[in-house]
């Protein structure tokens, strides 16, 4: 029996993602120190914190774009650093939404949408459009299935993005700064997908600065300051009772608008 | 008031006219000069006739090979020309991904290969390639190397050297697409070659069209070198009628107009490419 049974068991109960010991290293740098976290299916995790306290490095070894330098990383069971695993396949069920976009713009709205589900999913093309454009009515932007991406407005891509992982029907969802590149009156529209897709119990784990969101959405606030955990409560405790200077230093800076 | 709008319309208007190519127009003016005396002039007429060449018949395939099928001339710089570039394209893509692979010896051996074509004069390599190479790889394989035409030794040269200048523009293609590009893909599950081929290569290769359009003229102008194989190219073609009728005047200036309309014609097609690209870009 692998000694990693305990690990195992546990994941079979409704942890869906567990994060143990998470190290990482950029050079000198220390990003991220000894981080723990567990999520149970359907909750909804928001990562908060200053630039640079390792928020996106955690978030990015949860689908193992950044490769830790220790600790462990189970996805529904799976242990992303084992070298027998097939990192493809755990992929296409964690959706990543990036600050960026990142929308393919060669191609249009709906290819961006069909091209991971007809390679991946090996869906055929006729699915793989109906599928397409089901999620993009559910972002609310159906009429740019044929435009390309330099033609729509970044909250308008954004969507496109969501819409693109959600085709996949990913067990979980991965927001790193879905709205910090946005022009203020379109973070909402792209805001409002999100706690949508929360209310209708989507694992999500979300690093952002909305602290709006996090109030509503969210059933735990990860408070993160120089790679390491500070504190971690739901929302209200998080909020209007941190127990930590350091949170109370960064909510007062962050809140005082 | 209307003394500025007459202003700023002077101003526009030598723009204009410090922006016309009075450049095209001279070498337009040299083509069209080049027209008249090939055409009223029997010497002209006579280099142009001889050099330009003719199309291969079929009935010589049996005893003379391919060269016989494809004539003489300008037939033979075109054919040449597509042939080797299309070798090239595909040499330079392969090398070019080589060259950023992550596997140490892969990418070692595409920087040993562009590294020593780019140290070794094009004319230097056109007669190793053709003379040393092609026979060694010929008799490694098993084929009797007298059986490769020189034309053929030619394109082989040219699409080797090529390869490497090309691997470089695609490796610059290929870097011009940002990293979120390759991220979105990978965290969508596709594999590192389908992000590759279906993301980055499709990106990469429209950002350096202009680039590889530029190095096709660039071949245009080098399969001149494959002369020096004997090969029945327009250069050749003018060095054997300049040769025998000593008409060295007449010979190389039919030459240089019959390079020099197709390269304009090709670039004045490349730089109206590039305006409607980034016209689409905005």
């Amino acid at each position: 029996m692998p000694n990693d049974t305990p690990v195992q068991n546990h994941v079979l109960g409704d942890d869906i993602i567990v994060i143990q010991n998470l190290f990482k290293q950029f050079g000198s740098v220390l990003a991220v120190c000894d981080f723990s976290l567990k999520v149970r299916r359907g909750e909804v995790v928001v990562i908060v914190g200053p630039s640079g306290s390792g928020k996106s490095t955690v978030l990015r070894c949860i689908n193992h774009l950044e490769v830790p330098t220790d600790g462990a990383v189970y996805i529904d069971g799976v242990h992303l650093e084992d070298k027998k695993t097939d990192i493809n396949a755990v992929r296409a069920e964690v959706g990543m939404v990036f600050q960026q976009f990142n929308l393919f713009g060669h191609l249009t709205v709906l290819e961006n949408i069909t091209l991971a589900q007809r390679l991946v999913r090996k869906r055929h093309r006729d699915e793989a459009t109906s599928v397409a454009r089901t999620q993009l009515e559910r972002v609310g932007i159906p009429e740019k299935a044929d435009s390309f991406p330099r033609q729509l407005s970044g909250g308008q891509q954004q969507r496109v993005a969501i819409a693109r992982s959600l085709a996949m029907n990913p067990k979980i969802m991965l927001f790193d700064e879905p709205t910090s590149a946005l022009d203020p009156e379109m973070i909402k529209e792209v805001l409002d997908v999100m706690l949508d897709l929360a209310r209708g119990g989507m694992t999500m784990v979300v690093v952002t600065h909305e602290m709006g969101f996090a109030r509503s959405a969210a059933d735990r606030v990860v408070f993160m300051d120089q790679g390491c955990v500070v504190e971690s409560a739901p929302p209200k405790v998080l909020f209007n009772d941190p127990q930590h200077d350091r949170t109370k230093l960064f909510l007062s800076k962050i809140l005082s608008h | 008031m209307t003394g500025d709008i007459q202003a700023i319309k002077d101003d526009e208007s030598r723009f204009q006219w410090r922006g016309f190519p009075w450049w095209l127009v001279a070498i337009i003016s040299f083509l069209v000069l080049m027209l008249i005396l090939i055409l009223t002039n029997e010497d002209y007429r006579r280099a142009f006739n001889f050099i330009r060449g003719g199309f291969g018949s079929p009935q010589g395939l049996g005893t003379g090979g391919l060269e016989s099928l494809i004539g003489t001339g300008i037939t033979v710089t075109i054919y040449t020309t597509l042939v080797a570039f299309g070798i090239a394209l595909f040499i330079g893509l392969f090398a070019g991904l080589g060259r950023i692979s992550k596997n140490v010896a892969i990418s070692n051996i595409a920087i040993t290969y562009i590294e020593f074509i780019r140290g070794v004069p094009t004319l230097v390599l056109i007669f190793t390639v053709a003379f040393v190479i092609v026979p060694a790889v010929a008799e490694l394989l098993g084929i009797p190397g007298q059986r490769i035409s020189n034309n053929s030794r030619g394109i082989i040269a040219l699409a080797v050297i090529y390869g490497a200048f090309l691997a470089e523009v695609f490796r610059a293609g290929i870097e011009s697409v940002p990293h979120g590009q390759m991220e979105a893909a990978r965290s969508l599950g596709l594999s590192g070659r389908q992000a590759m081929r279906h993301v980055i290569l499709p990106q990469g290769i429209r950002n350096v069209l202009p680039a590889l359009g530029n190095d096709f003229i660039a071949m245009l102008k080098d399969s001149s070198l494959v002369s020096v194989l004997a090969v029945r190219d327009l250069t050749q073609q003018a060095r054997l009628y300049a040769g025998s009728t000593f008409r060295f005047r007449e010979s190389y200036l039919v030459l240089t107009f019959l390079y020099l309309s197709m390269t304009i014609a090709l670039s004045l097609l490349l730089r109206w490419y590039e305006k409607r690209l980034k016209q689409d870009a905005k």
